[in-house]
């Protein structure tokens, strides 16, 4: 059954994955996904959008945010004091209403991703016994496609399989995991500095090679074993890592530590500018730029992809998994605090902060960002995030593009921000400039690349019709900030901000192939020390409305 | 005689296990309209088991049978009463601003009836 | 009641056996019930508690009719077309209760509080909502009830008396498992009971500290003090919180000590005067210890799914309770916007109660208001709410008659297994039923 044919006509498409750079071209879709153009002339579209002078790009996606479950939910809790002074978001007849600030309510996610073009969102860090609170969120945020990453990075049987040198076991053990939370990658958090954290006052680990205690187990070797095992199972998203140490001054030889740990495995550093420092002992007067000694890195081993985490100047919330990190910033800016920690799996971090442009690290850390974009060669391993909402929020995307497309504009800026960042970066000195394409690229090509998301992040046949339409304009920020038409799964939903039409949007999750066996030790492993029962642990159909399961494939 | 005292409302296991039986069954009503009052307290003002007496707080006034509570649960000088519709008619409609009423401590007279 | 526990062996054909049932009575929400069941009758409830089987053992299927209208039998439809109107019709219309029905139920819930424009509470702005916004002030250290079970070497119940409020907490999680750090068990806990009488709990607790009734604050004060190493003095602190300054030196000592502290707080500090500000000083406390060592606080949530309750509300208006939704969208103020203070002061002009008593739990000024306003009121139950409502749904048991989701009192998302069937509708079948007229009618009056 096909239904009614829609096309978008004349636009101005942008679409790298299939080599389409700035041409004229139709865009033919039929249910839900792009179709090839028909080959019988008589046949009329049911619908046209005439695009003719608008820029086409397939929606935008974001591979790295906090938007949903438990770490989420408390910094909305927990922060009343930001909503009432934030943008409000109005109830309409069809549309829900909802609370803006760093950490929007969910409903609001949705209409605010979509109105910005961005059609797939992936939340970075979810404990697995929380995974289900996580699919209830997601049923209620609306418009966008979602998925979430597992932290696996701190797991007591992962741990347990390494110290064991059971690797068979480690790799049946994520395959079940990853199903049983109906997550999509793993995820690693300061492997094992949580697990320490845990045990001892403000405990962590502090290099790739520090031994967690107990478990007998180092980062080095958390790391290596899951990149191992998920390269086995053939995860289409290899595996995520927010390193050790993030956020110190002279952590980035840890970072170039982790890089080098994975071995030519697959893997991608994530909001990779909190873990770029020079100097040390939280000097201020010795804090630097490390991003071109590790980006020259990254551009010489195509194994490594990375997201930014852009920092940018204001007020938001820090929400972590790292749990001694939460405790390391609030006692830095002496703010409330919340941290919890997750038996068997992981720990989380929260307190409110403020980036300011007077302050040498706010300073470096907004311009080691916007290095790191600038020094990475290639743009397929490059993606756009502000760690949404650490780094500031994803709302501040289209600024990001500015700042990225307009030298003149960066300059400009650079010019309020604390003056000792022209010594101690070389941001001044760049002076790449961002194509469209190249914007493209970073913000959905990209990403849906090193997701392994094949029928996402383009525009040939075949690949779902998310598609952002903007009308042009000298000022990058203005252009990307409104999109004329925001296009899901053929659907028009957004018309310049407004909602039009409130879609569901799916919840996309990996269902690898994993060694049944296993499950006999997990269940007395689990009976043993889990506070529920393992047969009320996995999540069941039933909490996945509109899903997909993305094959684990070569 | 009357004397002031102070109120805890608060949960038991038998006014817990009365929500799922009904509030209306006997086994619950007669939960929630029993005042535990310590044992020493009991004795000083002559106050006989089952006997009735009447608590008034600033907002309002009940009567209710008096037991004396078990072993030392309870100082001299403290009620108790399971939480329900009798502890509810002393408690304000005051949160200061809060959105919680003052529910538990609260200032009330005991006086014998008759 | 009638309880058959059957000894012999021979499987009965005619029994349903429901393994690894979750109760929902109170926020322990234990998952590992084995309920039998016979004749849509639950005969058996292993593992339950005495609050547990209670609820498992009355909630029988029954002839009460699904729908009073004004107290006479009426249809669901007509139900919800009256309880509609009266939602729809109103000025300052109000949600409250949801903290026992499923996260399913509370999510339809608060979006009719949405498209009426009215007020959404829950329960929990008379349990732990001076807790929450303690917790709004300083944060909270915390952790699932598993971290407590294989780490929690120094347990403290502060106002709480979980031996007849949450039964199996001290075997399920905080005094008796033998954890991963903990291999001995009880043995290798310390427990301490801080309350103003010595309840039931005293007996499981090694040192049991009797404070003066409405001194919590000072007493928590007293401890931040001692942490911070502060010269006290010893008659006035005595006099004052009824406790020997000593008893407090050693306890201070031996939270330094413990590897991992916990305090359990209960409604003994909500519920008095101070309120948020004594739950204030226990996440303050806490938040001092993790200088020292590592240390928690966790309130103990009464209700089976009253956290649930805060996480949907939180998730879908970004406040945990206490919103009001008449300007169009959410906004937060407890003492203004929670259901004690709109019913009291006489400001609602409708109400829906789901799965909540206030007509025996609220003070009399506002029982006084709802009897006076029409309202709606949804419950498994009969009660004093629910026989003067103008429209009164009887609704099937969540848990034991529907499936759906619950959070423990640590947040963990927990589903349930159904043991049978229930004649009656669920609360989320009802609310949607509800809600889809609700927003028929609020449409019509945009239009109109």
């Amino acid at each position: 059954m096909t239904s009614s044919l829609f096309k978008i006509a004349g636009g101005t498409v942008y679409d790298p994955t299939n080599g389409v750079d700035g041409q004229v071209r139709d865009l033919w879709i039929a249910d839900g996904r792009i179709v090839a153009a028909p080959t019988d002339p008589t046949v009329r579209p049911e619908r046209t959008l005439d695009a003719s002078g608008m820029v086409v790009m397939p929606g935008g996606i974001d591979m790295h945010c906090h938007i949903a479950g438990p770490k989420v939910n408390v910094a909305r809790k927990m922060r009343p004091e930001e909503k009432r002074v934030a943008e409000k978001v109005m109830r309409t007849a069809t549309t829900h209403s909802g609370t803006m600030g760093s950490v929007p309510s969910t409903f609001a996610t949705g209409y605010k991703y979509a109105g910005m073009g961005y059609t797939t969102a992936f939340d970075a860090a979810i404990p697995p016994l929380a995974a289900r609170h996580v699919h209830e969120e997601f049923d209620d945020t609306p418009c966008i496609d979602k998925g979430f990453y597992v932290l696996v990075g701190n797991n007591h049987y992962i741990m347990r399989a390494i110290q064991e040198q059971e690797p068979e076991r480690l790799k049946a053990f994520l395959g079940w995991l990853l199903s049983a939370a109906k997550g999509y990658a793993p995820k690693i958090v300061n492997p094992g500095g949580v697990e320490v954290w845990k045990q001892h006052q403000g405990g962590n680990v502090h290099s790739l090679d520090s031994v967690v205690e107990h478990f007998d187990v180092t980062p080095r070797q958390i790391i290596r074993g899951i990149a191992l095992a998920a390269e086995e199972l053939k995860l289409p998203h290899r595996m995520h890592i927010h390193a050790n140490n993030l956020g110190l001054p002279g952590n980035w030889t840890t970072t170039l530590e982790t890089m080098k740990a994975l071995e030519g495995h697959g893997g991608h550093l994530t909001h990779i500018q909190f873990h770029s420092y020079g100097g040390g002992d939280g000097d201020e007067d010795t804090f630097n730029s490390k991003a071109r000694e590790l980006a020259e890195y990254v551009n010489s081993h195509p194994n490594i992809t990375i997201d930014v985490g852009q920092v940018m100047f204001g007020k938001t919330t820090s929400m972590t998994g790292d749990g001694p990190l939460g405790y390391y910033l609030s006692n830095v800016y002496k703010s409330k605090w919340f941290s919890s920690d997750t038996e068997m799996e992981a720990g989380c971090g929260i307190a409110p902060i403020e980036y300011k442009n007077k302050s040498l690290i706010h300073s470096l850390q907004w311009a080691i960002g916007l290095e790191w974009y600038l020094m990475v060669e290639d743009p397929w391993r490059v993606v756009m995030s502000t760690d949404h909402p650490n780094g500031g929020s994803f709302m501040a995307y289209p600024q990001i593009v500015r700042l990225l497309m307009d030298r003149t504009w960066r300059n400009d800026v650079l010019k309020t921000v604390n003056p000792l960042v022209l010594e101690r970066s070389s941001l001044g000195d760049l002076d790449r400039e961002y194509t469209l394409n190249e914007i493209c690229i970073i913000t959905r090509a990209g990403p849906a690349k090193i997701l392994g998301l094949k029928h996402k992040g383009h525009l040939g046949v075949g690949a779902d019709a998310d598609i952002t339409i903007y009308t042009p304009h000298d000022n990058k920020e203005v252009m990307f900030e409104l999109p004329r038409y925001v296009i899901k799964a053929g659907q028009m939903i957004v018309e310049l901000g407004e909602i039009r039409d409130p879609v569901r949007g799916k919840t996309l999750h990996v269902s690898p192939d994993y060694d049944h066996g296993v499950e006999a030790d997990i269940a007395d492993w689990f009976e043993k020390y889990y506070s529920i029962r393992f047969r009320n642990y996995p999540v069941t159909e039933d909490y996945m409305h509109e899903h997909e399961t993305i094959a684990c494939e070569e | 005689m009357s004397e002031t005292f102070i109120l805890i409302p608060g949960r038991t296991s038998k006014q817990g296990c009365g929500i799922s039986e009904g509030k209306f069954t006997e086994g619950y009503q007669s939960e929630i309209n029993l005042l535990q009052v310590s044992p020493r307290d009991m004795q000083r003002l002559a106050l006989a088991e089952g006997e009735r007496v009447r608590l008034t707080s600033e907002t309002g006034a009940i009567e209710v049978a008096v037991t004396a509570a078990k072993g030392d649960e309870l100082p001299p000088g403290l009620l108790f009463i399971a939480y329900g519709d009798l502890s509810s008619r002393l408690m304000g409609g005051d949160t200061h601003g809060s959105g919680m009423p003052t529910s538990k401590g609260l200032d009330v007279v005991l006086e014998k009836i008759g | 009641m009638s309880i058959a526990t059957k000894k012999n062996t021979a499987p009965d054909p005619s029994l349903k056996i429901v393994q690894d049932a979750t109760c929902t009575f109170c926020g322990c929400v234990c998952d590992d019930i084995d309920l039998s069941v016979k004749d849509d009758h639950i005969v058996e409830a292993k593992r339950a508690c005495v609050l547990g089987k209670s609820w498992f053992f009355n909630h029988h299927t029954d002839t009460r009719p699904n729908c009073l209208i004004s107290g006479q039998p009426a249809t669901i439809a007509d139900g919800v077309e009256r309880a509609a109107q009266i939602l729809a019709g109103a000025k300052y219309p109000i949600i409250y209760g949801l903290s026992d029905t499923t996260c399913e139920a509370q999510r339809v819930a608060v979006g009719i509080g949405d498209w009426i424009g009215g007020n959404v509470d829950t329960t929990t702005s008379v349990c732990h909502g001076p807790s929450g916004m303690a917790f709004q002030g300083v944060g909270e250290v915390t952790c699932s009830l598993g971290e407590i079970a294989n780490r929690g070497d120094l347990i403290i119940f502060w106002g709480s008396n979980p031996a007849e409020s949450h039964p199996r907490h001290f075997t399920k999680y905080s005094l008796m498992p033998k954890g991963m750090f903990l291999p001995n068990g009880r043995k290798d806990r310390t427990c301490v009971l801080v309350d103003v009488r010595k309840t039931k709990s005293a007996k499981a607790a090694d040192i049991f500290l009797q404070i003066k009734p409405r001194k919590d604050f000072e007493a928590l004060w007293v401890l931040r003090a001692l942490a911070q190493g502060l010269e006290l003095d010893a008659a006035s602190i005595e006099d004052e919180t009824g406790v020997p300054l000593s008893a407090w030196q050693d306890l201070m000592d031996r939270m330094k000590r413990a590897k991992f502290g916990v305090i359990l707080f209960g409604m003994g500090l909500t519920m008095t005067r101070g309120k948020h500000l004594n739950s204030e000083a226990v996440l303050a406390l806490v938040r001092d210890m993790n200088a020292y060592t590592r240390f928690v606080a966790k309130p103990m949530r009464g209700h089976g799914n009253v956290t649930g309750a805060d996480n949907v509300v939180s998730w879908q208006t970004g406040y945990p309770f206490g919103v009001n939704l008449s300007r169009g969208y959410p906004r937060f103020n407890p003492g203004e916007y929670t259901t004690a203070d709109t019913l009291a002061r006489g400001e609602a002009d409708a109400a829906m109660i789901i799965a909540s008593d206030p007509m025996a739990n609220f003070s009399q000024a506002a029982r006084t208001r709802l009897a006076a306003i029409p309202y709606i009121a949804l419950d498994p139950k009969e009660t004093p709410t629910t026989r003067a409502a103008t429209v009164a749904f009887t609704t099937a048991t969540y848990g034991i008659n529907t499936p759906g989701t619950v959070y423990r009192m640590d947040d963990v998302p927990i589903p349930l297994r159904p043991a049978f069937d229930s004649p009656h509708p669920s609360d989320f079948e009802v609310l949607s039923q509800l809600e889809r007229r609700v927003k028929q009618l609020k449409a019509a009056v945009r239009i109109g």
